[in-house]
């Protein structure tokens, strides 16, 4: 794909060089202090609040014209608003995109992680809906910032173990917290906890709130554990199959259903990854001989 | 045989011409101009106006025409809108009391210097569906006056006068604004204004009638509410002093409160104020009601626990453009998060199932 003009009507990225610029500088506080929310003044951008928009400000913000743009959502490239996100950033920054998590330097993500490990020098974007891992602890956000602050991360093993004694395990499926450098508790967003370890990365991990006008960041490199117990140890998880186009038996796996007769089948939710490796012969059990 | 589903992108461009499709309707009827909408929906443009945080009432009336007449998407067209606005600066506080008012009336005295002055008002028409209308007959004329050409006084300025309702206390500070710093917890009260100012006319109103059902009750009296045109003046730099670069319609709402004094207050009314962009007054009378509730703790008062009290409550759930957003996006996908679940909850009942063959045996 070729880079194309972007529309003139629009700055570059849409946001103007103010706001981007409140924007870096909100991006450099979180980048120095691993793991803490740093509140910053989020825009009204022109698609919904909780559909991305901490999300597209941080891309606006960290977008060159050289920069290659991948959008997934859910893993996948293709998921509408991947589509509409991706669409719009072709139209305001004119950069170019790409569907492949390798050649991708800017990439926003909502609910995964690729599964190709990231490289120095890439960006991955997270789309945050409620940054606050306390939260559903504890509505007040005056409560959780002095929480945060005092390190006060009592309430959030109290309720781990509380969900051991209840149901035998931790009932956190996704969104799972973890703990960043040691100091700071931080939501991952709602990727699954599949996805948790591959939190410590070489890439810069940059995550925005835009309804709750908040930005936090991973640098690469840092220490990032999942709260557990030594007796529980944090488990990541994923459905108990192999990919039936590609075969892979370590990916992370969408669950569809293909007839009303409790058929389903399995398939990786990293399309990219899933169409790389079928490209390289890799079959599953549901390919058929043409399948490329 | 599953195949991926491809084909996102050509599905939304397709969706987006259905809407275009359905926004215009039956082609065979004429199609609504933005005058004919910024004329006769006048309301449902103040309303854009107010929420949308942008006095504009021809990019209202395009936002509704955009949005179908769903006003909350109108809101947020103009939000998203105004984000690409530069900052060019900001206007010397609007002086009210120097407002034309089309209307001004007070609860609390049956006559006060200025008058009583009802305005294009609904207030005692009777709901019934006037027929005449869909017939689309002649403009109707009102009947016309001498205008007033003082200024109006305040009514709490009266009451004032006699130290009987609390002074409110001035100040030069520049507020801070919301648009342009995040929301912090506690807010002080030029933050809380902004805030109910641009919120959802549905919720403050609902927040501010259950303050009147007795969650926080504030007895409130409607000192006075005035709408009208105040001119907007702008300081330039270059000149070095102010000029008049336009005028807008506000709705001003002071109400009177009682209190019933504290341990170091005697007995004094006190006052909820609301102001509101357009005519807007059940948005700005409600807009004063919750404003007096929040102001319990600087009155002293007591915390009743009730929601028209708690800032953080009122504020972070006011406004209608992120809570629609956040509300409609458990539209979007979620499966992944729904298969992490999904592997959970079927764990779980394996390991309970386990456990209670386990317990038959």
């Amino acid at each position: 794909m070729t880079a194309m003009q972007h529309d003139p009507a629009y700055n570059f990225a849409y946001l103007d060089e103010q706001t981007k610029r409140m924007i870096r500088r909100a991006l450099l506080k979180a980048l120095a202090i691993p793991g803490y929310q740093v509140p910053f003044a989020s825009r009204e951008m022109p698609m919904p609040y909780g559909w991305g928009t901490g999300g597209v400000q941080v891309t606006a913000a960290c977008l060159t014209p050289e920069d290659r743009l991948k959008v997934i959502d859910q893993g996948a490239d293709d998921t509408t608003n991947a589509v509409s996100i991706r669409k719009f950033f072709e139209r305001t920054a004119g950069v170019e995109t790409t569907e492949h998590t390798v050649q991708a330097s800017v990439i926003q993500t909502r609910h995964r992680i690729p599964e190709a490990p990231l490289t120095e020098g890439q960006i991955l974007v997270y789309q945050v809906p409620i940054p606050e891992p306390l939260r559903f602890l504890e509505p007040r956000e005056t409560e959780t910032r002095k929480m945060h602050a005092l390190e006060e991360y009592g309430l959030i093993y109290v309720k781990l173990y509380e969900d051991i004694a209840h149901n035998g395990a931790i009932s956190t499926a996704y969104a799972y917290p973890v703990k960043v450098e040691g100091r700071y508790v931080m939501d991952p967003s709602p990727i699954p906890k599949f996805d948790n370890p591959k939190l410590e990365s070489a890439a810069i991990q940059l995550f925005g709130a835009g309804r709750e006008q908040r930005i936090y960041a991973i640098p690469p490199y840092t220490q990032v554990v999942s709260l557990d117990f030594e007796d529980h140890p944090f488990e990541p998880s994923k459905a108990d199959h192999d990919c039936d186009l590609c075969g892979c038996g370590t990916s992370y796996l969408d669950e569809v259903i293909t007839d009303d007769a409790g058929g389903r089948m399995f398939v990786c939710s990293d399309t990219d990854f899933c169409a790389a490796r079928q490209a390289e012969g890799h079959r599953g059990r549901l390919s058929g001989e043409d399948a490329a | 045989m599953y195949v991926a589903v491809k084909g996102g992108e050509r599905a939304i461009d397709a969706a987006h011409e259905w809407l275009a499709e359905e926004r215009r309707g039956d082609p065979k009827v004429p199609e609504l101009s933005l005058a004919q909408i910024r004329e006769q929906m006048s309301l449902a443009v103040n309303r854009v106006m107010a929420e949308g945080s942008l006095y504009d009432p021809d990019l209202a009336a395009l936002a509704i025409k955009q949005a179908r007449g769903d006003l909350i998407e109108a809101i947020f067209l103009i939000r998203a809108y105004r984000t690409t606005l530069p900052r060019i600066g900001h206007s010397r506080p609007v002086e009210t009391s120097d407002m034309r008012c089309d209307r001004r009336i007070s609860a609390t005295f049956k006559d006060a210097p200025g008058g009583q002055v009802l305005g294009p008002t609904f207030d005692y028409t009777h709901r019934l569906l006037d027929f005449e209308l869909a017939a689309e007959g002649a403009a109707p004329v009102a009947q016309t006056g001498e205008p007033q050409q003082a200024s109006t006084p305040r009514i709490t300025d009266f009451l004032n006068r006699d130290g009987l309702i609390q002074d409110e206390a001035h100040g030069d500070a520049t507020p801070p604004d919301m648009t342009r710093q995040p929301m912090e917890y506690p807010a002080d009260r030029p933050l809380r204004l902004q805030a109910l100012t641009r919120g959802d006319e549905g919720f403050v109103l609902g927040m501010a009638y259950s303050t009147q059902r007795g969650y926080g009750r504030n007895h409130p009296f409607v000192g006075e509410l005035r709408i009208g045109a105040v001119e907007v003046e702008m300081e330039i730099p270059e000149l070095g002093f102010d000029i008049c670069i336009g005028e807008v319609t506000l709705t001003e709402c002071e109400t009177v409160n009682q209190f019933m004094g504290s341990k170091t207050e005697p007995a004094q009314f006190t006052r909820g104020y609301g102001l509101v962009f357009g005519q807007t007054e059940r948005k700005a009378i409600s807009m004063a009601l919750v404003d007096r509730a929040l102001r319990w703790q600087e009155l002293g008062e007591e915390n009743v626990g009730a929601p028209a009290q708690d800032e953080e409550f009122v504020l972070a759930h006011s406004d209608n453009i992120q809570a629609t957003g956040f509300l409609e996006h458990i539209k979007l996908p979620h499966y992944v998060d729904f298969q992490s679940e999904l592997e959970l909850v079927r764990k779980m009942r394996r390991g309970a199932q386990g456990s209670m063959k386990e317990a038959a045996e």
